[in-house]
């Protein structure tokens, strides 16, 4: 199969067409929506599924180094992307500084939803991949906030880094939720799996499509209230700049030697941008930035975007450098 | 039946910034309170509601206390460290209560 019809075939998946369905919903404005506690509990699921699934998988095919040079690379990715992000934003757009140091920060991180679904399309295409990428995720999520709040604090002072906010972005539910699954998969192994397989395996492409779907009908709400704040150069960073973070993915896949699936995995982390951990800390460090600029941008470009066209992008661009 | 003049002070303000607001509060030796969810509404940001949240940051909440008016400057200046950056709104109204000892 070329690269292209690989790509091709990603894009009609349940997945991806549940997303489209729910951005759908929310641009023509349906009444469709996903009750805020189902879409929570949701979130808790495939959290703790992918987490425990990745953990099964390092206790089976572990490799301390590649594990601890692939972390590296993911905090180094996570740190330098967003004074790329920044620089591209300031370029392209009329974004003023704060504002830009505060979506270059989002840039930098990931977002955990773009990294399921990507597992899943690998998983459908029969692609191996490191279990370990769940703790790359882990670790990428904090880094760009501390280069974000360093270019405020350059640019016009502000932005403040209480120890509270750092427990709490260290702390937050998710990556506890997260890297706990992991631990508890790593511990128990496939045996582990067995027993709870039923809960973990089966229903999580449903509930994936479930989420998407949610996930979908939020980011058209984001357009909808979005459009005005963001230019149009604002706007074509939010499509630019994924793929430059994919490709800084790319080269320290091809740097470290990973195996396809992860190499997709971490250029889909490099490509994708935070839109629950890094508004929240923006949120608390910088409350002047504007919040509609960088959750319109992040949700509502470029998440539909890495779904959309982004996954099959770089899987074909993986492909073509590393091999499949 | 007897009543007894009070304060009433509202803050709406950012999920995020809550456990902030009530280390405050608390720190200005006011004991209670009450923490109302907001359901939605509109403001320079424009409007939302909880169903577009998707953070554990997301939307507002609102903190109501009642308290002696002596009390109220100590418990302002409190507050307004927390909430000074941050969108909100803090209203004051005179209420009264029927157990005054309780304030």
């Amino acid at each position: 199969m070329d690269v292209f019809s690989l790509a091709a075939e990603t894009l009609v998946t349940p997945i991806v067409l549940s997303f489209v369905l729910g951005l759908f919903a929310a641009l023509v404005r349906s009444d469709l929506s996903i009750p805020e506690a189902v879409a929570k509990g949701m979130s808790l699921y495939l959290l703790f599924a992918i987490g425990f699934k990745g953990g099964v998988s390092l206790a089976d095919h572990g490799n301390e180094l590649t594990l601890g040079l692939t972390l590296l690379a993911g905090v180094l990715l996570s740190a330098i992307i967003p004074f790329v992000a920044y620089a591209v934003l300031r370029l392209m757009s009329g974004l003023n500084a704060l504002d830009a140091a505060a979506v270059a920060g989002h840039y930098g991180s990931i977002s955990i939803v773009t990294f399921v679904a990507s597992t899943s399309v690998l998983e459908s295409q029969g692609i191996m991949y490191d279990g370990y990428m769940v703790a790359v995720a882990a670790a990428m999520e904090a880094p760009a906030i501390l280069s974000a709040l360093w270019l405020v604090t350059r640019t016009k002072g502000g932005g403040t880094m209480e120890p509270g906010l750092w427990r709490e972005i260290m702390l937050n539910g998710s990556i506890v939720l997260l890297i706990g699954a992991f631990l508890i998969g790593m511990i128990t192994g496939e045996d582990g799996l067995k027993e709870i397989a039923p809960l973990v395996i089966a229903p999580f492409k449903g509930v994936l499509c479930l989420f998407l779907l949610d996930m979908g009908i939020i980011a058209g709400r984001g357009l909808r209230k979005g459009r005005g704040v963001l230019d149009a150069g604002a706007i074509a960073f939010g499509i630019v700049m994924p793929m430059i973070g994919a490709i800084f993915g790319l080269g320290a896949a091809v740097l470290l030697g990973i195996p396809l699936g992860s190499a997709l995995l971490l250029m889909v982390l490099s490509a994708s941008a935070s839109y629950i951990a890094v508004p929240a800390a923006m949120r608390v460090a910088l409350p002047e930035a504007n919040q509609s600029v960088y959750l319109t941008l992040s949700l509502g470009v470029t998440f539909p975007f890495n779904l959309v066209i982004g996954i099959p992008l770089y899987l074909a661009l993986a492909t073509v450098a590393i091999g499949g | 039946m007897q009543t007894h003049k009070a304060k009433r002070v509202d803050i709406t303000i950012e999920k995020i910034m809550l456990s902030r607001l009530t280390d405050a509060i608390e720190k200005a030796d006011v004991s209670g309170y009450s923490i109302l969810p907001v359901f939605g509404g509109s403001g320079r940001s424009g409007a939302w509601t909880r169903e577009d949240n998707i953070g554990r940051g997301d939307g507002m909440v609102q903190v109501v206390c009642i308290i002696k008016p002596g009390r109220l400057d100590a418990l302002l200046d409190s507050a307004f460290e927390v909430v000074d950056r941050h969108i909100g709104v803090v209203t004051i109204t005179d209420c009264e209560v029927l157990r005054a000892e309780r304030f």
